[in-house]
């Protein structure tokens, strides 16, 4: 499970509401190299909940994320930046581990990079 | 495809891992799933702008469909509840990212992040209830009020699907409409039993521009068969009479006969050998 996917997941069990981001513990962390897409980045930028980005990298040991979102003129000229969102959003894969509910503190296990979201039968 | 999976067993106990591997080296389902996520792709009727999008592919089993999104440049999220068939993904090493989930306990995504989706040969496994808390209606419910909230205004959802009947044509159609979707069914070559085709193309907020119609064949009868259902694309029944079904006066053509004796072949067949008489038509006198 790359960040892009773990940006845009939240926690579907039945009645939460605290229900983003889920929190990541990560016992294996992979990277993959992805074709660099300034178009795709900055189409998606708007899309992205920052902090949850920010942490979630950290979470998976990337730091070098800005903490707070740049203005979207750094989209347009600041290729390190645009590097860095770049790897810490299409890259790294959160391989062996578990989401956990920022509400109920439920964990679905990740095996493979494969989250398991399916809910038991009283959480839906 | 011969008899219906769905009627069989629930998804995840259906798709185990050797049922999972047969499909996946088919060559005739890879064939047939790659040209049906093609047209899926085409009547989600992205912006020509060259940009790659973040698309969902609903049900996407061991990821021949979003192969069709990877290489058209797309980045996708797949989900899938079968454990087995995303294991063949991994393996095939696919490029979106995997969930394993039931669509019908609904999609746990955010507002408005998603651009579009697909979900191919899928959503009818939703129309059965596998277990005694399941409720098809709910279930749909669930799901397609799920999706709708994930994706981004004007978004579209394109679903081919095989349903099994009138009544659940209509209740996928009803339930997806009821929870806010605008839209209908294209059908392409309506008049084919094997070419049948269905795709129910969604949109999201804003009015469609018109949804393209489906392929037809060549000189068929008139229609009378696909009626205008509020305002939707031809919404036709499957099992119309039998005379209907035969397709147009000049027959199959060529390249259909020439790919049947293929096929026949692979199988080990004796098949008479092509020569440019193959699919001529006969005198009268014979
Ligand atoms: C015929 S396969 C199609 C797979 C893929 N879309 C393709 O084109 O090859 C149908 C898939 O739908 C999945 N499916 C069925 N019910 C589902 C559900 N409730 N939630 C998620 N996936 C489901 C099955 O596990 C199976 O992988």
């Amino acid at each position: 499970m790359r960040l892009i996917v773990h940006n845009m997941m939240s926690c579907n069990i039945k009645g939460v509401v605290n229900n983003f981001p889920l929190r990541i513990e990560a016992e294996k962390v992979i990277e993959k190299e992805v074709d660099f897409n300034p178009d795709f980045l900055r189409h998606m930028f708007a899309k992205i909940e920052w902090k949850a980005l920010v942490d979630g990298a950290r979470s998976l040991g990337y730091t070098e994320l800005p903490d707070h979102a740049p203005d979207t003129a750094a989209l347009e000229s600041d290729e390190s930046f645009l590097r860095q969102f770049h790897h810490a959003l299409l890259e790294l894969h959160l391989e062996e581990g578990s989401l956990v509910c920022p509400e109920t503190g439920r964990k679905f296990s990740v095996n493979k990079g494969i989250p398991n979201m399916l809910l038991h039968e009283d959480e839906v | 495809m011969s008899s219906r999976p769905e009627l069989l067993a629930p998804p995840e106990i259906f798709y185990d891992e050797s049922e999972a591997r047969k499909y996946t080296s088919s060559s005739r389902i890879v064939e047939i799933q790659a040209r049906l996520s093609e047209r899926a792709l085409e009547l989600l009727a992205l912006p020509d702008d060259g940009v790659p999008r973040f698309l969902l592919d609903i049900g996407c089993g061991s990821g021949l469909s979003g192969e069709t999104l990877s290489e058209n440049g797309h980045q996708w999220i797949g989900l899938d509840i079968s454990a087995s068939m995303l294991n063949v993904a991994v393996e095939r090493e696919v490029e979106g990212d995997l969930l394993l989930g039931d669509m019908g306990q609904g999609l746990g995504l955010r507002a408005g992040v998603i651009d579009g989706a697909i979900s191919i040969s899928a959503v009818q496994w939703l129309c059965n209830a596998d277990k005694s808390s399941h409720e098809p209606r709910l279930r749909l419910k669930a799901f397609f009020g799920s999706l709708y909230r994930c994706l981004s205004r004007g978004a579209r959802a394109v679903f081919q699907v095989y349903p099994e009947n009138i009544a659940q044509r209509e209740l996928i159609l009803r339930q997806a409409l009821q929870a806010g979707f605008g839209g209908g069914l294209v059908v392409d070559y309506p008049h084919s039993t094997k070419k049948r085709k269905e795709f129910l193309v969604l949109t999201c907020g804003s009015v469609p521009t018109s949804i393209n119609e489906g392929y037809k064949e060549s000189c068929s009868e008139d229609d009378d068969s696909e009626d205008e259902e509020n305002g939707m694309v031809g919404v036709s029944d499957r099992n119309r009479p039998r005379k209907k079904q035969r397709t147009n006066k000049k027959g199959k053509g060529r390249e259909w006969v020439l790919r049947k004796k293929e096929q026949s072949r692979r199988k080990g067949n004796d098949v008479p050998h092509d020569s440019k008489y193959t699919a001529r038509k006969r005198k009268s006198r014979f």
